[in-house]
């Protein structure tokens, strides 16, 4: 019934010090459709990849707006997000009523953060299923940081979460400089989308169906560009899919994205359930 | 015989049953019900301030008087929160001291996981923040029975100025006192300002010189005011400067020998 | 406790109870407001002087706000209830709009949820006239008015706090033409209702505050009148007697 003794709850550590429920938990991030962020100095931006249960379905939401200066994209379990990103809300309207400021984006990321590591240590409690990539623009300008269950946060220029993600994160690594140099919002979105686009398996492109963008920034309110919104940003890209399918994609990608991925994304697409027993050597990856 | 005076002259328990200590929220072993503030008990007299082109001067003195009485002379009304926002407090002293503590504890909050310090609170927030703060305790029918001017920069770095009083009502001017102040102290501020946004061309000096009249203005009139006083001047690009121990200048008393039955003039 | 204490002319000599001075929670802060619906726009004009008793705190003080989704409000009477009740109503439409896929808060739903808001304080009123102006689901200017308790209508126009009983009789003359009759009709045919242009409007409105600056104490300084179009809004100042 459990894969190992240390697992029955999310507060007993095993004896080699790792608390398996929590690595549970960053997996189901995984099994969630990748989003990405990247910020330059004066924007940060969201793409996020939805996907549909059915063909006669809706698209999962992804990207949620917190308030005009601040936005998350979500992977893992929705309604976990929810119950976050509605905390968020409360958060920076009382922030708004008290202050009359907007909630600075450290406060929001640690305010959710201190929430997830309470959980790590109750018994009885179960921690987030969900990740976050948590947008926003304040006094000290744009931030973008990243959410995980286990309750660690940290701030990225360019940062991922979700299946396949590490394809994308290859290319934000490789142009970097280029995205934080970035003047316009156009060229952030379109390094964004591109490397989004990394992350499709073979038979999917990126539609103004299945893709989300945000951005916010300098003199721009968090703003969501959904269906026939997103189309002019899609515009721009020179492919919408994946080009790393068409090569020989050998590439520089680590062992849990790829082909087998591939596989398993068509049964399982909102699942939840770890598909294997972690190794030792693949737990410390999560930041 | 009951041997107890302060059980003289009430209804009999033995006739009347004892005192409902459920009413009103009284304690078991007390005698009164629950009471909050009626009104304040040690108290500060005027606070005044006043804008200027590259920001705020804020005085008030260092007087806490039991009614009449001159109880303390040492104490400060001037509140720094932060690099650059000042609170000047008049009214109770206990409920001035409240105050302190809660904008100490909202110091310490912010600094906890500001790791970049860029997100600092500015005046207005403290502003807005107290005035939340007064009117949810009036609405307790629980006030914190103060006036207080708010001193600072607001979100776009001007000068910024603003009032709020024991009901949450707050309003601001270029030039703003409390108390014996708004009849005593506005109106030579006025003389300097005569319009809200011409605070623009007033000097740092100017400024300073027409803080020090209404001290002394106040200090001739005001009862219970003193002439040792505190002095904050918050300016743009400049660490904020606290002159405590200050004396009201060139007092002149000469006028009183004229008033019938305080000076030498005879009845 | 089961025996209650009994009013009796014994409890008048307790000597150690307290003689109460209530703490009154209520101030008057003066100033008054104005709005006028007209066919396509609407108006909403307030003073800019808030006072306290004899004293006048500021000059200028704004009163009418611009709270999103094309609706202008005002709160007039006691200052710190009137922040307090646009705060929260400026709070509940952001949540509307969560809740609502981001959909405009139309006239009547803000006008019945400023009810909810006045109504819940029922017992501990928010001491204010409140009014807001903007557009109806037709395009039609429409102003909605208030008593403290949060009984409300629709109008084409009212007048509300310190010198709202000068200025309405002057209103009901000039924007619904009350006892103005055809000429040579010796008194026995209304003049019919028609729309002011915004013109004639933004006119009226700076005569019934110049007249009112010029009776009332409470009024003057400033005056910042709002303009509701489908355009958006725009603010216009003008300044008043200052004595």
């Amino acid at each position: 019934m459990f894969r190992n003794n240390y697992d029955n709850d999310a507060i007993t550590y095993s004896p080699t010090g790792r608390l398996f429920q929590i690595e549970y938990a960053l997996e189901a991030i995984k099994q969630g459709s990748a989003a990405v962020g990247l910020t330059s100095k004066k924007h940060v931006v969201l793409c996020a990849l939805k996907r549909n249960a059915e063909e006669l379905g809706s698209y999962q939401k992804k990207i949620v707006t917190v308030d005009d200066h601040m936005g998350i994209a979500l992977s893992g379990l929705a309604p976990d997000a929810r119950v976050l990103s509605n905390f968020l809300r409360r958060e920076a309207m009382t922030s708004k009523m008290m202050f009359d400021r907007p909630l600075p984006v450290h406060q929001a990321v640690f305010s959710i953060a201190d929430k997830a590591q309470e959980n790590t240590q109750m018994y009885g409690q179960r921690p987030y299923g969900v990740g976050m990539l948590i947008a926003g623009y304040d006094d000290s300008g744009p931030h973008l940081y990243e959410f995980q269950p286990s309750g660690s946060v940290l701030e990225y220029y360019g940062a991922l979460i979700g299946a396949r993600s590490q394809a994308a994160r290859t290319y934000l690594e490789r142009n970097v400089d280029v995205i934080r140099e970035s003047e316009s919002v156009e060229a952030l979105i379109v390094h964004g989308l591109n490397a989004l686009r990394d992350t499709l398996s073979q038979d999917v492109e990126l539609t103004f169906k299945n893709t989300s963008v945000s951005v916010v920034g300098v003199d721009t309110k968090f703003t969501t560009y959904d269906n026939e919104d997103v189309q002019q940003w899609l515009d721009k890209l020179d492919s919408v899919s994946n080009q790393r399918n068409n090569d020989d994609g050998d590439d520089d990608d680590d062992g849990d994205d790829g082909d087998d991925d591939n596989k398993d994304d068509g049964e399982n697409k909102d699942g939840l359930e770890p598909t294997e027993v972690p190794e030792e050597d693949k737990m410390d990856t999560n930041e | 015989m009951e041997h107890n005076p302060f059980k003289w002259g009430r209804p009999d328990d033995a006739v009347y049953g004892a005192y409902n200590h459920q009413i009103a929220e009284a304690g078991v072993n007390s005698l009164f019900p629950k009471m909050n503030t009626q009104n304040p008990i040690i108290t500060g007299t005027s606070v005044i301030g006043i804008k200027y082109k590259d920001g705020v001067i804020l005085a008030a003195d260092n007087m806490g008087s039991y009614g009449s009485l001159m109880r303390f002379s040492n104490v400060e009304r001037l509140l720094t929160i932060g690099e650059n926002t000042v609170v000047g407090v008049s009214g109770d002293i206990s409920d001035a001291q409240q105050l302190a503590r809660y904008l100490d504890s909202l110091e310490l909050q912010e600094n906890v996981y500001d790791n970049d310090g860029e997100n600092q609170l500015k005046a207005v927030n403290v502003h807005e923040y107290l005035t939340k703060l007064l009117y949810h305790r009036r609405s307790q029918m629980n006030p914190l029975w103060n006036a207080l001017i708010v001193g600072g920069f607001d979100e776009a770095g001007e000068p910024f100025m603003k009032s709020v009083d024991l009901l949450g009502v707050s309003f601001s001017s270029s030039t703003l006192a409390t108390g014996f102040g708004a009849h005593l102290a506005v109106p030579l501020l006025r003389q300097v300002i005569p319009e809200d946004k011409k605070y623009v061309d007033v000097t740092e000096e100017q400024a300073r010189k027409v803080i020090e009249d209404c001290m002394r203005v106040l200090f001739y009139r005001d009862a219970r005011s003193m002439d040792k006083y505190s002095m904050v001047t918050i300016k743009k690009g400049q660490e904020l400067k606290f002159e405590k121990d200050l004396v009201v200048k060139d007092q002149n008393w000469r006028f009183a020998q004229n008033i019938r039955g305080y000076g030498n003039a005879q009845q | 406790m089961s025996r209650t204490t009994v009013a009796s002319e014994y409890s008048a000599e307790i000597q150690s109870t307290p003689i109460e001075h209530r703490f009154n929670p209520y101030s008057d802060n003066g100033g008054t407001v104005l709005g006028i619906a007209g066919k396509d726009f609407a108006v909403l004009a307030g003073d800019t002087r808030h006072v306290t008793g004899y004293n006048i705190n500021s000059r200028y003080e704004p009163r009418v706000f611009d709270v999103g989704d094309n609706i202008v409000m005002t709160a007039n009477g006691f200052a710190a209830d009137g922040k307090a009740l646009i705060d929260r109503f400026k709070n509940q439409i952001k949540w509307y709009k969560f809740n609502n896929g981001g959909k405009k808060l139309e006239m009547q739903s803000a006008a019945r949820y400023i009810q909810q808001l006045l109504y819940g304080k029922r017992f501990f009123p928010y001491y204010v006239s409140t009014l807001i102006a903007g557009l109806d689901e037709e395009g039609r200017g429409a102003v909605y008015s208030y008593d403290p308790v949060g009984s409300y209508e629709r109008e084409q126009c009212r007048a509300g706090g310190a010198a709202a009983s000068l200025i309405m009789p002057f209103l009901d003359n000039q924007v619904n033409f009350k006892n103005q009759f055809i000429p040579g009709t010796d008194g026995k045919e209304k003049r019919p209702f028609e729309y002011l242009s915004l013109q004639e409007v933004i006119e009226l409105v700076k005569d019934a505050f110049n007249s009112a600056a010029e009776r009332h104490i409470h009024v003057g300084d400033g005056l910042e009148i709002l303009i509701v179009t489908k355009d958006g809004v725009r603010t216009e100042y003008s300044p008043l007697k200052r004595d």
